[in-house]
């Protein structure tokens, strides 16, 4: 296995161009853990610790700019003001070990389905910069999961940054786990408002996180934002929320506990979300 | 005696500087690997070694054709083949071996080696092995002969495959040595068993097999029964040199037994104010593959049945099966553990049906000094459960529920702010028979040497007994220091060159082991004594140096028909009280509290005594909510950290303890073991409470989010 250690961030784009074999490695969290249960040996490690812009977060125009090094406890500590949401995810992953070296960038990479950074992303509408010897581009979170395991990265391409909007309006996130700490979700859920626009996202719940379209279209609609939450329209964003998944039966649960603990989670969210957005009206 | 001295791995193990087996090294060793059987049920139809034989770096590939002597061991039946010969009964069963100079090239060349399986019906439901009458035992108890009653409760119970889950996978060192023999450096609980076994099938007389305890990451039963010794042995007595192995921790959920799974089904008959009738019990232990300890388990479950209750008229039925499931064997409680899940769900039932509280239906029918077990066993040392009940039941009860998320159900995952979120109460009790019981001849050996060192006297105690994380190091320190009053002691590495400690299991090393070194050390007091001249002067003139062996109370097997017998020799009792939140529509739970009294008879080292209170509450915590080995059609679905979940320090919740001093006279100091009884009642105490938060039956442990959400 060859192990290759750019400097800079220009010196990573060259080495990934040359070597698209190779499986980029930051907080090695993931791919550590596949190396030690011998799980597809890669061929080389792109180690990208030694990176220095990539351990840096900007906030530009209303946009965090996260760079791919920044882990989850940094994240925790200085971000949890404008990334609520994402914080909340963070603050859930693992161990503390596990969050000083894990980064949301290599939750991207893993893309499983099950990433706890995943459904807050989605809700924010966050946008994913890749970037290789060819240029940079920005990959829009929905269509960045392709499948099991899968991302929309090129073989060439590493990831640069994650883009999330700075939060204007209340964000949660709820995750189901069968302990109180250190757990894979057995389905997650966010929310998110921006002005009058609902966000969520769903994890651990379809072969890929994602949306619930049908249910942001509904609140949009049927909210009335200057009174009180509607206990059936709260209700049914659960349901709606509940029929965009499309889980499976596996040892960390069942498809039917899966879908009811999105319905719970997502109206439960939606009436905290509610009491922040009129406090503070 | 009495204090909390610090036992000397403590510090160690605290800050990650402690040697355990897995961190053995000796230059030029070579690395084991096992290569497992994929099929719960399979024949062998052909083995070639041929492609790993040929990787370089591979010393040595062996199958069953290469065990030098005896092929079969076991604990209590030798039906265990050291490597599979023409079929496989489990998944994970060990088919072949390989040395290398590479731990990875040896697994790379385990994986090559290709071997022909013709896989065939397995076995897998036990209620259809219990039809077969495969059967590895079944113990009948049988008392009285009134089956009816005014009120009368039924209840069928499951209790999921438990795991030990130690944090040191299996591992161990074997040097070959020059007299063709070999050493054996390992973890495990009672060595001169290991010996017993190892020898035989490496063809070796046992004075040829020399063990030293390697330092143990955890055993809680799950290394009572083999796993490497006699692999690593035969690989290195084949290559000549130094052989290790270490099990990942995939293999490790393969490489030892498991808490017996259980269907119980209960009836309770009382009379109108609670007072039992009789019980009828049919409990279902399945064993999986191969023996084990699972007949003791099964005399455990039988005679503790029914718990530490007072009645008349018992039928139970406890039966261990072979299938094709993983084997199952010892695991903290053995045995017991199982039917007190069940009893004790029975006894909150009767409560409900007589309108008593859980408490009191508890008192009403407590065992106390005298009472008379369902075995026929006369209770003839204190017992006072009633009293334990009443302390339990007076410790305040913790504050309303916390806005804190770590101390909500699901933690900080937030699924909750306090909604859905009910409180429940709940009580356990436990019986469990202390040291070895049937008429085991159970036995521990001390030799205790008493020299100058540096012209102060020093005091040598030697054992072979394993500490495998209880304390037992520093209570044997204790022991001498306290019958001696000598300051300077050390305590020998455990090894073969002394007699045999017997296990460290059923809680039993401070009682027998305990009771050694007592008793060697008295022996060296006696003859300082005699002499009548200062220690000192005595010691100038060579060390003193005794070994002692100690046994309890002798022990009866039960009668195979009847179930009767004064087949143990102490027993312990421990009460728990469990408080929950629960979020009835999620099913997440949170214990918020567990408080406890237990009976110790004497306290040797406070410290350390409630560090295994502790860690017995957890383990039955872990049953009660979320710690299972899943298996379908006799494949393991989680054999990982990942997916096989255990408490961490946000599960478990801090503890109130109430520990009792009443002493056993036939035991050393009158101490009674103490790390078993919390295992036993922490969980029936937690299921209780969410049953009482809930409303729900709830009659399989561990509960399952959905069994709560989507009841
Ligand atoms: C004990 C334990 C507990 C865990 N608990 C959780 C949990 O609760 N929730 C959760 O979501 N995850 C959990 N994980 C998984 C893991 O920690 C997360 O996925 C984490 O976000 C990975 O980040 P990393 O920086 O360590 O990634 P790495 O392991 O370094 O990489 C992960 C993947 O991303 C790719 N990658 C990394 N950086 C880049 C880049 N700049 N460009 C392109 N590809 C890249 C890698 O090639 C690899 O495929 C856990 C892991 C462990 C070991």
């Amino acid at each position: 296995m060859d192990f290759l250690r750019p400097l800079t961030w220009a010196e990573a784009l060259e080495m990934k161009a040359e070597r698209p074999d190779a499986t980029p490695i930051q907080g090695g969290t993931d791919v550590m853990v596949e190396i030690n249960l011998d799980k597809g040996r890669p061929t080389a490690l792109l180690d990208l610790a030694a990176v220095a812009e990539l351990a840096e977060w900007t906030r530009d125009n209303g946009t965090v700019r996260l760079g791919a090094g920044v882990s989850y406890t940094r994240l925790i500590a200085e971000l949890a003001g404008d990334l609520p949401g994402l914080a909340q995810a963070s603050r859930t992953v693992g161990s503390p070990q596990i969050r000083n070296r894990g980064t949301v960038a290599g939750n991207l990479g893993a893309a499983s389905p099950a990433g706890d950074s995943h459904p807050p992303l989605l809700a924010t509408g966050a946008e994913v910069e890749a970037e290789s010897v060819r240029g940079s581009r920005m990959i829009a979170i929905t269509d960045f999961y392709r499948g099991v395991k899968r991302n929309a990265l090129e073989p060439d391409e590493l990831i640069r940054a994650v883009r999330i909007p700075v939060a204007t309006g209340p964000q949660y996130f709820s995750k189901i786990g069968t302990r109180n700490a250190m757990v894979i979700a057995v389905s997650s859920f966010a929310i998110a408002f921006d002005g009058r626009r609902v966000g969520t996202g769903i994890g651990s719940a379809a072969p890929t996180p994602r949306r619930a379209p049908e249910a942001e279209a509904f609140l949009e609609s049927a909210l009335d934002w200057s009174g009180p939450l509607d206990a059936d329209v709260a209700r049914r964003f659960g349901e709606l929320v509940r029929d965009a998944a499309a889980p499976i039966d596996d040892v960390r649960g069942t498809r039917d506990y899966r879908l009811h603990s999105l319905a719970v989670m997502a109206r439960r969210t939606l009436t905290w979300a509610w009491e922040d957005h009129l406090r503070c009206a | 005696m009495g204090a909390s001295v610090l036992r000397p791995d403590g510090a160690l193990k605290v800050s990650g500087e402690f040697a355990y087996s897995s961190d053995l090294w000796l230059d030029g060793m070579l690395w084991g690997a096992t290569l497992r059987s994929p099929h719960p049920s399979a024949w062998i139809r052909s083995i070639d070694i041929g492609p790993a034989l040929a990787m370089p770096g591979v010393y040595a590939v062996l199958t069953h054709e290469d065990v030098p002597g005896e092929k079969f061991y076991g604990l209590e039946n030798k039906d265990q083949p050291v490597l599979a010969i023409d079929q496989v009964r489990y998944q994970g069963e060990p088919v072949a071996l390989v040395a290398a100079d590479h731990p990875e090239t040896a697994r790379r060349a385990a994986d090559a080696i290709v071997v022909t399986y013709g896989e065939r019906e397995a076995v897998t439901d036990p209620r259809v092995a219990l039809e077969r009458r495969m059967l590895v035992r079944h113990q009948p108890v049988r008392v009285g002969s009134t089956f009816s009653a005014d009120v009368v409760v039924t209840g069928e119970y499951e209790v999921g495959m438990q795991d030990q889950a130690f944090l040191g996978p299996e591992s161990g060192l074997a040097v070959p040595a020059e007299d063709g023999g070999v050493d054996l450096y390992i973890a495990t609980q009672w060595l001169h068993v290991d010996q017993g076994q190892v020898a035989p099938c490496l063809g070796l007389p046992p004075e040829k097999v020399r063990l030293t305890l390697a330092g143990v990451g955890g055993a809680f039963g799950a290394r009572e029964d083999l796993s490497m010794q006699i692999h690593a042995s035969m690989l290195a007595l084949r290559t000549g040199k130094p052989v290790k192995m270490v099990y990942g921790r995939e293999e490790s959920f393969f490489g030892h037994v498991h808490r017996h799974p259980a269907w119980m089904r209960y009836e309770h008959g009382a009379t109108l104010d609670g007072r039992l009738v009789y019980v009828k019990a049919e409990i279902l232990l399945d064993g999986g593959a191969y023996t084990s300890s699972s007949p003791a388990v099964v005399g455990n479950a039988a005679s503790l049945g029914v718990g530490p209750y007072e009645v008349d008229n018992v039928h139970i039925d406890a039966y261990g099966t072979f299938t094709n499931n993983p084997p199952c064997g010892a695991m903290r409680g053995f045995g017991a553990v199982q039917a007190c899940y069940a009893y004790e769900s029975q006894m909150d039932r009767l409560a409900a049906a007589c309108g008593l509280t859980p408490v009191e239906i508890r008192i009403r029918n407590a065992v106390s000094q005298g009472s008379r077990l369902a075995t026929g066993q006369v209770v003839d040392t204190p017992a006072p459960l009633a009293e334990m009940l009443r302390d339990l039941d007076a410790m305040p009860l913790p504050e309303s529920v916390s806005r804190d998320l770590r101390d909500l159900p699901g933690g900080v995952g937030q699924t909750t702010h306090g909604d859905g979120v009910r409180r429940g109460v709940g009580y356990g009790v436990g019986i469990k028979n202390i040291c070895f019981s049937e008429g085991f001849d159970d036995y521990s050996t001390a030799r205790v040497r008493v020299e100058l060192l540096g012209g102060e006297p020093h005091v040598l105690v030697h054992t072979a007994a394993a500490e495998v994380g209880q304390g037992l190091v520093i209570i044997q320190a204790q022991i001498a220091r306290t019958e001696l009053g000598i300051d300077h002691v050390t305590v020998a590495p455990a090894d073969t060159q002394v007699g045999s400690s017997g296990s460290s299991s059923a809680s039993r090393q401070s009682y027998v082991t305990g009771g050694a070194v007592k008793t060697a050390c008295e022996a060296v007091r006696e003859r300082i004594e005699k002499d009548g001249r200062p220690l000192e002067v005595i010691l100038q003139d060579g060390p003193i140096e005794e070994t002692r062996e100690y046994r309890h109370r002798r022990t009866f097997p039960m009668d195979p028909v009847t179930g009767q017998g004064d087949s143990h020799t102490q027993l312990a009792l421990c009460v728990h009280r469990a408080v929950v939140d629960v979020d009835v529509e999620l099913g997440l739970v949170k214990v918020v509290e567990l408080a406890a009294v237990q009976d110790v008879g004497k306290i040797l080292n406070p410290l350390a005594l409630e560090g295994q209170i502790h860690g017995g509450t957890a383990q039955g915590l872990g049953l009660a909510l979320m710690e299972e080995i899943q298996v379908r059609d006799g494949k393991v679905l989680n054999p990982s950290f990942t997916d096989y979940l255990i408490p961490t320090i946000l599960d478990m919740p801090p503890m109130q303890l109430k520990i009792l001093e009443n002493p056993d006279p036939n035991a050393p100091y009158g101490l009674r073991g103490a790390g078993e009884p919390p295992t036993l009642s922490s969980t029936p105490a937690i299921a209780a409470a969410v049953r009482n938060a809930t409303g729900l039956p709830l009659s399989r442990v561990p509960i399952r989010p959905q069994d709560i959400a989507l009841a």
